[in-house]
This record gives structure tokens, sequence and C-alpha cells, in this order.
């Protein structure tokens, strides 16, 4: 799993059956120190409460089709859950 | 299975009901001299890894759910175990 930054919403007209009405929500992947890294992604909101400027965090592969209630659904990656605080252990 | 330190943990309240009581910790991946590769993961504990630790993490869902024991658990990576040392 990694971090993301929800940045927008989005709305399909059309979508595979099984996704109709499966929230839809553009992501920035994050790195640990929560700076943008990667391109934006679309990622189904298993959590259904994910607004935009909300750390999450998601996972990819067939975990993201298992994290919505029908999985057996073409998806590649799915918010898992919204971060309330990421606490930074200072090792050095 | 990957090499690991503890570097962070994640607070959740809203998540998928299987991460419910799970303690999720920032991992940074390690190359294999120890040294943070700069990627990194969050991670499922399972052995009460402690801050700063390095550990032995699965990064595979079907080894996962096999740990967690649960067939359908949306579930990746896995701490499974803490590392004393590494001969290279």
């Amino acid at each position: 799993m990694l971090l993301g930054k929800v940045i927008g919403t989005l709305t399909p007209c059309i979508i595979y059956p099984g996704l109709e009405g499966v929230p839809m929500l553009l992501v920035q992947p994050l790195d640990k120190n929560m700076k943008a890294e990667g391109g934006v992604i679309v990622a189904a909101d298993s959590t259904r409460m994910a607004a935009p400027q909300e750390l999450i965090y998601y996972e990819g592969g067939r975990e993201a089709a298992l994290a919505l209630e029908k999985w057996f659904v073409p998806v590649d990656h799915t918010i898992i859950g919204i971060v309330d605080d990421v606490h930074h252990l200072d090792l050095e | 299975m990957l090499l690991g330190r503890v570097c962070g943990t994640i607070h959740s309240t809203i998540n998928h009901q299987f991460y419910d009581n799970k303690r999720l910790l920032l991992v940074d991946r390690l190359k294999k001299d120890g040294s943070p590769s700069g990627k990194y993961l969050i991670a499922v504990d399972t052995v009460d890894a402690g801050a700063g630790e390095t550990v032995l993490v699965i990064d595979e869902g079907n080894s996962a759910r096999q740990i967690i024991n649960d067939t359908s658990a949306p579930v990746r990576s896995v701490i499974i175990g803490i590392v004393d040392q590494i001969n290279v």
C-alpha cells in the first residue's frame, strides 16, 4: 500500500458492469514525506467517504478488486482507507 | 520477501473493515547493505515490530492472505519477521 492525496472526483457515464455506483476519485500518489510522486491515477473508493484534499492509502492489483463489495471487477487501484495521521519516527 | 525498516506509523479510523484495529506501519525498503532504497510501503504488522527495527516484509497478496488467514482480505504487504543480523 502507498500514500496518496485525493485531488478530484470523476463521474463516468458508461462503465463496466459491476462498477456502477462505485465512487471514482483522482488520486495523486505521494512519497513517504507526503510529496507528490508519479502520475495521477484514478482509484475506486472502497470507503465511499474520501473527499478531495484528503490523505488516503491505496492498494493496487488484485487486492484493489478484493477491497470492493462486488470484487470480481476490473479495478487496479482502490482507496483502502483515509489517513488521520502519519507519525514519522526520527531515526537519525 | 523484502527487507525494510520501520520508519513511521499510520493512524486511520475510516478504512476497509479488514483494517479495523490492525497496526499499519510505514516501512522504508532497504538495499541489501541495509541502506534505504528511497522506496517505501505501508504494511500490516503481525509481529509487533518496533520503531527503527529492520523487518522482513511479504509483498505478495496470496501469501499475505494465508498469513492473515482470510481468503478475501485486500492485503498485500505484511510484516512477518524482525531481522537481527544481515551478513552479505
